[in-house]
């Protein structure tokens, strides 16, 4: 009864989004009030419906619900109550419930925050957004209806796969929809201003936010699922180029380029066909990264069960939304006259770089992904593109941007005095330079890129902190009176510092973590000692332990640094019965200075597990904990200009006060 | 000339949706690469040893004239899959009594040497292919490969990407049991 119902749910959901795709954009064009304010009824309703569906969905995998196809395939009667909920964005059907949910949740946000963006806007905005609902609910309910029923019933579900049996996972869609899926609502506002042909400072202003939140979604969301990889996978690595990788990142890169560009246009009234051009990209990337993941386009080790229907399915909407959208854009946008002019040295030209380079970096990425696509059509042959690819051509471009990071914000609006900004930051440049002839000196070789990142991530760093202590005027003035000033600042201004230092620290952790890991694979029997980057490990041996649907193989392993004790590590080697799949549960020491990993593989032979010999892999990892230390920082960042005062336009009954004076925020 | 600029992205959308199209395909699967070689016979070449392994190297007359299918793993030692493909083909060898020959791509036989010390040695030959032309007449899209030779010479099988998990090993070890009645009869 109750799949009953949320499928019943679904079709009011399509309904109500029916209605809101026509009547507020009718209303708009007539000027009829009533039609543009329906909006926020139909919204709500469709929010409403979508989550009963989705609870109809949860309840059913809780509660084991057998007679469900989507829970036999996705869940099993032994499974830790956790995973059972996470099991309902487990599959295709259920992931794309948890979108609708998500785009109807961010609908009906503009409806109820969105009090004092204009009326016309406002319907045009949601009649848009409910298009993509239609889309949407239409796919799954003709093609991927989560509510399948089966009869007669299995006895029990067919597991989730055990990889995806982890907290990090279980978090990682969610947060990665709710970035993907809420540039939908900055598409839509795109889209509305070319139908509506006006782009002024408020559109930009009520866009930001709303980018932002997604930014900050996404950005979590690429980090959680970077995470689960490097600690679940038990590669040792945080990021492979996979396909689905890189769709996830073309959204957050253009995204990011978008957050930028969108203040130009706030503060500056310029760039505005290229925010609009944005804005719909940077949601095509979504909608792209859909399509991909769901259609079996690319290999991937991601890739949900697939099917060409849906494939088809897809690409219609992807061809109505994004071909659409474009070609309004080519119709629209070269009336919207452009604003303030500016000189080739000033925030606005070092904003300019910043969102080229992004663009270009997100097409090289764009273009590695589906290069074996386009071979494999054009010349008939395979092959794949791999990291050598893009770490020979995505790192050199973001260089020059990490270089430019470090001076935009010292740029004035206009016309900026680049000679004075490099006085004032010779010192920061002539500490980088130190440190990374310092950790030349430390270390023992490494390519010549490595260092150069490394110099970049302390000028960057050093730069941001002098630009934010030169606005508190930190030396200058009394402490109390910095503190005064800091207090007084925007916290766009505190959100931005801290963004910017975050990446700086991802970027240690990145080269850290790639240029100096040292690796060891070796067969180990009890008693093997192994020395890996100053750390003597011995391997005891092997236990066989029991957990609530696995059987593990665990290792103990020693670790002593200099004839002192440090820790005990026990890798494991899982064994799902029922799934009939194996995972690798490493075990790692972590440290600021870096992480000691070791997992443990089948073993070479039958005879050789018998003898208790297996294959051990260990890997120290420098510093990779400043990655999420990093991205921490810009999810943090984020956060904190989400919750400035200025942007918060949804407030309601309270103005939002004229752009800020003299604080730019970015 | 403007116009033509604004339109530029719905053009670059409407090129990669014809793409996607076509990708959709059916009988497309791009997860299977498919082998020109398949049931033909390996291409001629010749193969110096690796330095100090102690096992010689291989030309296209070693894969003929065999009493069973051989096996050919194209391997580097910077190939990380490959590291953990070892483990798997050298359990293949201690249990099936197969041969295995590799072929070392593009890799400094001193780091070939130090990765076989480390990991073992299960290879019957090993060729030394620096440049990469062979392994190019092979076919290869990546490394690792794997190809399954029977008697005559004759290519049976093609795998792509390391021989792990159980779905590859199952459909790996079937080729070769029936590689190895072919060669029976």
């Amino acid at each position: 009864m109750i799949p009953e119902l949320g499928q019943f749910a679904l079709t009011l959901a399509l309904g109500f989004a029916l209605v809101q795709s026509v009547l507020p954009m009718l209303g708009a064009a007539r000027g009829n009030l009533l039609w543009m304010r329906s909006a926020r009824a139909t919204s709500l309703a469709q929010m409403a419906f979508s989550f009963v569906a989705f609870v109809a969905l949860m309840r059913s995998f809780v509660v084991s619900d057998f007679t469900v196809l989507n829970v036999v395939e996705n869940s099993h009667s032994l499974k830790p109550l956790l995973f059972k909920i996470a099991g309902t964005w487990g599959s295709h059907e259920g992931s794309l419930l948890l979108w609708v949910l998500i785009l109807t949740v961010f609908g009906a946000g503009v409806s109820i925050f969105g009090t004092n963006i204009s009326e016309g806007l406002r319907a045009r905005t949601l009649s848009v957004q409910a298009w993509i609902s239609v889309g949407f609910f239409s796919f799954m309910l003709f093609t991927s209806n989560p509510f399948e029923r089966v009869f007669p019933p299995p006895p029990d579900g067919q597991d989730l796969n055990p990889l995806l049996q982890d907290v990090g996972l279980a978090m990682h869609p969610p947060l990665l929809y709710v970035g993907y899926v809420g540039f939908s609502i900055v598409f839509s506002f795109a889209v509305a201003a070319l139908i509506e042909g006006r782009v002024d400072a408020a559109w930009a202003r009520w866009v930001r936010p709303w980018t932002l939140a997604a930014w900050i979604s996404l950005t979590a969301g690429i980090a959680l699922g970077s995470w689960w990889a490097y600690y679940e996978l038990g590669w040792g690595g945080w990021w492979f180029w996979d396909p689905v990788e890189n769709v996830s990142f073309m959204p957050w890169l253009l995204g990011t380029a978008l957050l930028h560009s969108a203040i130009v246009t706030e503060k500056r009234d310029a760039f505005k066909s290229w925010t609009i051009l944005l804005a719909v990209l940077t949601f095509s990337m979504s909608l792209l990264g859909t399509f991909i993941v769901r259609s079996g386009l690319l290999t991937s080790v991601h890739a949900f069960a697939v099917d060409p229907e849906r494939g088809l399915y897809i690409l219609w909407l992807l061809g109505l939304s994004i071909g659409g959208s474009l070609l309004l854009f080519a119709w629209r946008a070269p009336a919207l006259e452009s604003g303030g002019l500016f000189r080739p040295i000033s925030r606005e030209a070092g904003l300019l770089v910043n969102n080229l380079l992004l663009a270009s970096a997100t097409g090289t990425v764009l273009f590695g992904t589906l290069y074996p696509l386009f071979v494999e059509a054009l010349a008939g042959e395979r092959l794949s593109v791999g990291p050598p690819f893009f770490n020979a051509t995505f790192v050199p471009m973001m260089l020059p941007l990490v270089f430019a990071m470090a001076i935009g914000p010292f740029l004035s609006w206009k016309r900026a005095d680049l000679a004075g900004v490099l006085q004032r930051l010779k010192f920061a440049a002539m500490l980088s330079g130190l440190v990374a002839l310092v950790v030349w000196y430390l270390t023992e070789g490494g390519p010549v890129l490595a260092y150069l990142s490394i110099a970049l991530a302390v000028w960057l760093f050093l730069a941001t902190a002098m630009e934010w202590s030169g606005r508190v005027k930190l030396g200058e003035v009394t402490v109390r009176e910095a503190l005064r000033r800091a207090k007084n600042l925007p916290r766009a201004a505190h959100g931005m510092t801290l963004a910017h230092m975050g990446l700086a620290v991802a970027i240690l952790g990145f080269v850290g973590s790639s240029a100096w890991k040292s690796e060891e694979i070796v067969f180990v029997t009890p008693g093997t000692e192994i020395s890996i980057a100053g750390f003597d490990v011995v391997f005891e041996g092997i236990d066989r332990v029991t957990g609530p649907n696995y059987v593990a193989n665990r290792g103990t392993l020693v670790v002593e640094r200099n004839g002192i004790y440090v820790t005990t590590l026990y890798p494991e080697r899982r064994q799902y019965p029922v799934a009939q799949y194996s995972t690798t549960e490493s075990s790692i020491r972590s440290t600021l200075a870096g992480d000691l990993y070791a997992s443990l593989t089948e073993a070479a032979s039958a005879e050789a597990e018998a003898q208790g010999a297996w294959t051990l892999r260990i890997l120290y990892e420098p510093l990779v904990n400043f990655i999420w230390i990093g991205a921490a920082m810009l999810v943090l960042g984020g956060g904190l200009s989400l919750s400035d005062r200025r942007l918060r336009v949804g407030a309601p009954r309270r103005t939002a006060r004229p752009a800020a004076t003299e604080t730019p925020a970015e | 000339m403007k116009r033509l600029l604004f339109a530029t992205p719905v053009l670059v959308a409407l090129v990669f949706g014809a793409f996607f199209l076509w990708g959709l395909n059916p009988e497309r699967d791009p997860n299977t690469i498919p082998s020109v070689l398949i049931s033909r016979p390996a291409p001629v070449f010749t193969l110096p040893e690796v330095a100090g392994t102690g096992v010689p190297g291989f030309s296209r007359d070693n894969l003929e004239g065999n009493d069973a299918p051989v096996i050919v793993n194209i391997f580097a030692s910077w190939c990380v899959p490959c590291r953990a493909e070892h483990a798997v083909l050298t359990r293949l060898v201690a249990e099936e009594g197969v041969q295995l020959f590799g072929i070392n791509y593009q890799d400094e036989p001193e780091d070939a040497l130090r990765w076989l010390n480390e990991l073992g040695n299960p290879y019957a030959r090993i060729g030394s292919d620096i440049d990469g032309r062979v392994a190019l007449d092979w076919g290869l899209t990546g490394v690792p490969e794997t190809f399954i030779v029977g008697p005559d010479g004759t290519v049976l099988y093609k795998h792509v990407g390391p021989v792990l998990g159980d779905a590859a090993l199952r459909d790996f070890t079937t080729a070769l049991a029936q590689a190895r009645q072919a060669g029976m009869s």
